[in-house]
């Protein structure tokens, strides 16, 4: 159903801004009629067996939902019998990267997995499009191997930083800069074939 | 509520309505004095949150550019959450519960001199915290992921061994609060005299109430008529065993840190990964996780059930089942914690599916049904006044079904891919979690209590009280969703912006962050006003009687010479 964190994010917004004036609106309602002595005409009667039935069903399939509408969660349980077309193996010391390449590159459509690698701190690695917006990130524990598998919907150039804090060096000093951002980190080209999808 | 005829603004100010603070019991004193505490330390984060808030509108925010700065913006980051939670919410939340369960149980207060040692704990160790940032900016936020706290490289020894001894004065003082409420609920004086520690335990762990809903469908007596406990004491109780176990955790972690700190302090350099990282972060976030959702959900729900009946006059619906949600968010507390590390790839899939995804989707349910029986026992106790005590309980419960599924929905391994450590969490999370559904309920409690604790002192103004209300709720409601949508857009939480990437939506948060602000100056000024600075002091002298219970006393035993005649 989605094909990009993207489109992902903007259904999110909707459906929880409805689900939150939705809830501002029961309770708004609710308060209204606590104080009416005349019997309220409620739209919906709720019993409770059914209330919670929602409740189970709610918790349970949105998992469900997510699993089967977003491609990269059973991407992610599974990555480690799937085959990569692209890997790069990234380290983190002293709030730098090292990256194999100057500009990693991919074709669109293609699973790229980063295995990343701190040799002191906690990071984190993100990447994220021109507009600040995140395609996808993990957490970088110290001395572990941690590593993501990610098919590439969509083409662009996109950035690259710590989504974790790892104390204040991140930043220069008195400026506040990202040391951490690597602008233009991966290319991913274009590919008709996938786009057309 | 009532209000009171105004008199000359300085007269007023020095002396507020009918306060009288040599009338207030030993009980009622030591409740108000960590009242106090806690608003105070809420006016301060409230300040550290909007600091933190216009830094992030952009360079042309009015304030002096030190605060932009990496190591100051940290320290504020690192100290906000314990200044909020410890310092303000712990307070709060300690001070109604040991005023609360002696008038519940109409049994005095196990030691005042103990419940005095706990706020005077906290407020120390508070500030011992918050003085390690301001001074030493020492920052690893929160979160102490492994090595963080001990990376001398980055940080001072000297803040951090202030900073964590003032957090280990906070879990030493929750410890001692922990001790007064089990010692006051197990004491068998008063209407627990002729129970048996085993039926206070069973109570307490809300399995009377399981026991109750099972012998009814199978048709069987109802296995206990009168509960030893009440429902909001048995949620205190259940809360009480999750704040136990965090404090042990994070009393355990602050030392784990104490200790590398000494020893680099010492000429020694120890490898910081001796210890593996990632135990470290199951440990520190299972135990972490346990103020937020084990102690602030159970907490909340015995609040809302005790709201609920003494605002309706009518016993709770459906409290059997209640109870057994209670007992049922006892094994889910302990095992939702993994959601916290979703993010982290070498964290064991199965652990990630279960309890990051499965039990803690189980939330919903608990609080869902926490929600539900409160409606329900407003609703069939219509028509009732729209009072500011129901109000803030209405507030309350729409911060929770605001923030309870914004975190279910992060705990999924699809969403939480692109939410992990965004403002989303932050805000729409646990932002709106705190100010709006645990304060507003906190708020609806103090309205209630007040009464009692400062003997019928009227309220300086009740159109304060509802400009304080309106405000708070809209303010924080704004705050967390802008600032919430700025996390879907790719605004990351522990990361400093100083260009205003995120300009037009912090504006609004900072606008709406605002109200906040505003909102406790118009409650801090009505209160005030109503109890006088002469009474605000006297609250802090020692108490003409020393009686600590707001009930029945205990029954002195009969005297020999009587016992005979």
């Amino acid at each position: 159903m989605f094909q990009t964190s993207i489109e992902l994010l903007k259904f999110h917004w909707m459906a929880y801004t409805i689900y939150a004036l939705l809830i501002i609106s029961v309770i708004a309602w609710f308060g209204y009629n606590l104080g009416r002595k005349e019997k309220a005409r409620s739209w919906v009667r709720i019993p409770f067996y059914g209330y919670i039935a929602f409740l189970v069903a709610g918790g349970v399939g949105h998992h469900i939902f997510t699993y089967n509408a977003i491609p990269w969660v059973a991407e992610d349980i599974m990555r480690h019998d799937i085959k990569a077309d692209r890997e790069y193996d990234i380290s983190i010391e002293r709030h730098k990267w090292k990256l194999p390449e100057e500009q990693m590159v991919a074709n669109m459509g293609e699973k790229v997995r980063f295995n990343v690698r701190s040799r002191d701190l906690t990071y984190g690695f993100g990447l994220f499009r021109k507009d600040g917006t995140m395609v996808m990130q993990m957490q970088v524990v110290p001395k572990h191997d941690n590593d993501i598998l990610w098919t590439f919907h969509e083409c662009g150039t996109f950035d690259l930083t710590s989504t974790e804090y790892a104390g204040p060096r991140q930043y220069e000093k008195h400026t506040g800069e990202d040391l951490m951002l690597v602008k233009d980190a991966l290319v991913v080209h274009c590919n008709d074939k996938f786009a057309s999808k | 509520m009532q209000t009171v005829e105004k008199k000359p603004f300085f007269d007023q100010l020095m002396n507020g309505t009918n306060f009288d603070a040599d009338s207030l019991s030993a009980l009622q004193k030591v409740t108000l004095r960590a009242v106090v505490m806690s608003f105070i330390f809420f006016g301060l984060v409230a300040l550290e949150g909007m600091i933190m808030r216009m830094v992030q509108t952009g360079p042309a925010n009015p304030l002096p550019e030190m605060f932009s700065h990496p190591d100051h913006y940290f320290s504020i980051m690192t100290v906000h959450p314990i200044v909020g939670i410890f310092g303000s919410t712990y307070q709060l939340v300690f001070a109604a519960f040991m005023f609360l369960v002696p008038y519940l149980t109409k049994k005095p207060l196990y030691s005042v001199k103990l419940a005095n040692f706990v706020w005077l704990c906290i407020t120390i160790g508070t500030a011992l915290a918050w003085i390690a940032g301001f001074i030493w900016q020492y920052a690893p936020l929160y979160t102490l992921y492994w090595p963080l706290p001990a990376d001398t490289e980055q940080f001072s020894i000297v803040g951090g061994f202030v900073f964590v001894v003032g957090v280990a004065l906070i879990m030493v003082g929750t410890l001692g609060f922990i001790y007064n409420i089990y010692a006051t609920i197990f004491a068998r004086v008063g209407v627990h005299k002729n129970k048996t520690t085993k039926e206070l335990l069973i109570s307490g762990f809300g399995i009377d109430g399981l026991m109750n809903l099972i012998h009814k469908l199978t048709g069987k007596p109802p296995y206990s008529k009168e509960p030893a406990l009440s429902l909001p004491v048995v949620a205190i109780f259940r809360g009480t065993v999750d704040t136990f176990l965090d404090a042990i955790v994070i009393l355990g972690a602050g030392i784990l840190v104490l200790v590398y700190l000494i020893a680099d302090a010492g000429g020694l350099s120890w490898d910081v990964h001796a210890v593996d990282s990632l135990l470290y972060k199951n440990y520190f976030w299972w135990g972490l996780d346990l103020v937020a959702d084990g102690l602030v959900l159970i907490y909340v729900a015995g609040s809302w059930y005790l709201l609920a009946t003494i605002i309706t006059g009518q016993k709770l619906f459906m409290e059997n089942v209640a109870r057994a949600a209670l007992l049922l968010e006892l094994f889910v507390s302990w095992m939702v914690w993994s959601h916290h590390l979703l993010a982290d790839q070498p964290q064991p899939e199965m652990m990630k599916l279960v309890s990051g995804e499965m039990v803690t989707a189980f939330e919903l349910l608990t609080q869902g049904l926490a929600l539900f029986i409160t409606l329900v026992t407003l609703w069939k106790a219509r028509p009732l006044k729209m009072t500011p005590e129901l109000a803030y309980l209405l507030g309350g419960l729409v911060g929770f079904g605001l923030a309870v599924p914004a975190g279910i929905i992060q705990a999924d391994m699809g969403l939480n891919r692109v939410l992990h450590n965004t403002q989303w969490i932050s805000f729409a999370h646990f932002h709106i979690a705190l100010i709006v559904g645990l304060y507003m309920t906190l708020y609806s409690a103090l309205y209630v209590l007040w009464p009692l604790v400062t003997n019928n002192t009227k309220l300086f103004s009740k159109k304060l009280t509802w400009a304080h209300f309106w405000l708070y709720l809209i303010g924080g409601v704004g705050m967390g969703a802008f600032a919430g949508m700025a996390g879907l857009d790719g605004m990351l939480r522990r990361h400093l912006y100083v260009d205003g990437e995120f300009g037009g939506l912090m504006i609004l948060a900072a606008i709406f962050g605002s109200m906040v602000l505003i909102a406790w100056f118009l409650f801090l000024y009505n209160i005030v006003m109503s109890v006088g600075l002469k009474g605000l002091i006297g609250i802090f002298k020692p108490a003409n009687n020393d009686i600590a219970s707001y009930g029945i006393e205990e029954e002195p035993e009969p005297a020999p010479a009587a016992v005979k005649a």
